[in-house]
């Protein structure tokens, strides 16, 4: 029954993935041990790159493709919800319990020391961001010769430019938009 | 009705200018929620995005349940789930089927490259603004940068991250009384 199976592993993933993310790779890498035709002749680094190039999350994307593989349409509608569901049932409970106690000391001095500890968090994951656009190689086998100068100047211009107080609440799109016609032209070189 | 229909549209905008990890729609959540929808603050959008972090899930998925809870109960975070997922479900369906070829041209590979560091340079201002809306005395810059050494350099869970922030809470609470 490739369904129930289906939702059974993609329902596992979305319950003990926790931190986002690339949380889900772990699990996607040891479904592609233990049912290999799930994925085709694809490997872990094809479908994070799929997953990264096309919207959306990467654990939904990863989701979706292996069950579109496994059992068609059907398939992928059963591997994605099976991933979301506890989301949807976990986040709710805790969402409702927080709006109840706002009020309560603990919680808003538990909410003020997590804002600024999730914000270091969200740094260090933009970081991987920059990183992976920045450089090619690791930065360990040369810090210079690592360096995408064309993109460390394209990152730049954009940066600048999301300072510009009008320009800055331009839609993120049109930076993204932007951001791939350059590439392609700074590819003609 | 129409609440739920709102927050779907919203959630499925999101969902289609988001891509890779979780973090890069903190600033399409601030455009859409905060910004344009004026549903919540910068400040509740930290709440949600620290708490989608402690509980299992996709990121990105458990920010949207979170909010849509908040803005209309079950419903509301159905509506934002489903809204969330209905544009990478689709393509990533179209790429499966039909797309399967283009993945390997060149000129969509320079075009990704460009896009990734548009990425990098939309989250790096998401950071800063975050960072000055969060972060506002010497427990924050600490607790701050604790969080940014244990993920980029010691690598490990970001449930950590959240554990420390918790246990300092409760002993500041415990001060404070």
């Amino acid at each position: 029954m490739i369904y129930l199976q289906l939702f059974l592993e993609f329902f596992q993933t979305g319950l003990f993935s926790v931190g986002g993310g690339y949380a889900t790779l772990p699990f996607i890498q040891k479904m592609m041990e233990r049912y290999p035709y799930w994925f085709g002749s694809l490997t872990l680094a094809d479908i994070t790159a799929i997953a990264e190039a096309t919207p959306g999350p990467v654990g939904v994307n990863a989701a979706t493709f292996a069950g579109y593989s496994a059992g068609g349409i059907l398939g992928a509608l059963v591997a994605s919800f099976a991933l979301v569901l506890p989301s949807f049932v976990i986040v709710s409970l805790v969402a409702r319990a927080l709006e109840k106690n706002r009020q309560s000391p603990l919680i808003g001095t538990l909410l003020s020391t997590l804002r600024p500890a999730v914000t270091g968090l969200i740094a260090a994951a933009a970081w991987t961001v920059i990183r992976a656009a920045l450089f090619t190689a690791p930065i360990m086998e040369g810090f210079w010769q690592a360096i995408e100068w064309q993109n460390i100047v394209l990152y730049a211009v954009l940066l600048g430019l999301l300072f510009v107080p009008k320009i800055k609440k331009v839609h993120p799109v049109f930076f993204f938009l932007a951001g791939g016609i350059a590439g392609v032209v700074m590819g003609l070189f | 009705m129409k609440n739920f229909w709102a927050l779907y549209v919203s959630f499925l905008k999101i969902g289609s200018l988001m891509f890779g990890s979780g973090y890069t729609m903190l600033p399409l959540l601030t455009h859409e929620i905060v910004e344009h929808r004026g549903w919540i603050t910068q400040e509740e959008l930290a709440d949600a995005f620290a708490l989608s972090q402690c509980v299992p899930g996709v990121i990105a998925v458990n920010t949207a349940a979170f909010i849509g809870q908040k803005r209309g109960g079950w419903g509301g975070a159905a509506a934002a789930i489903l809204g969330v997922m209905t544009a990478p479900i689709i393509c990533i369906l179209l790429v499966a089927t039909v797309l399967m070829q283009l993945w390997n041209n060149p000129v969509m590979i320079d075009a990704f490259n460009g896009v990734r560091v548009a990425v990098a340079a939309v989250i790096t201002s998401a950071v800063i603004s975050l960072i000055r809306s969060n972060v506002r005395n010497w427990i924050g810059i600490a607790l701050c940068v604790a969080g940014f050494v244990i993920i980029a350099f010691l690598h490990l869970s970001p449930v950590f991250v959240v554990l420390l922030a918790v246990v300092v809470g409760f002993v500041l609470w415990g001060i404070r009384r």
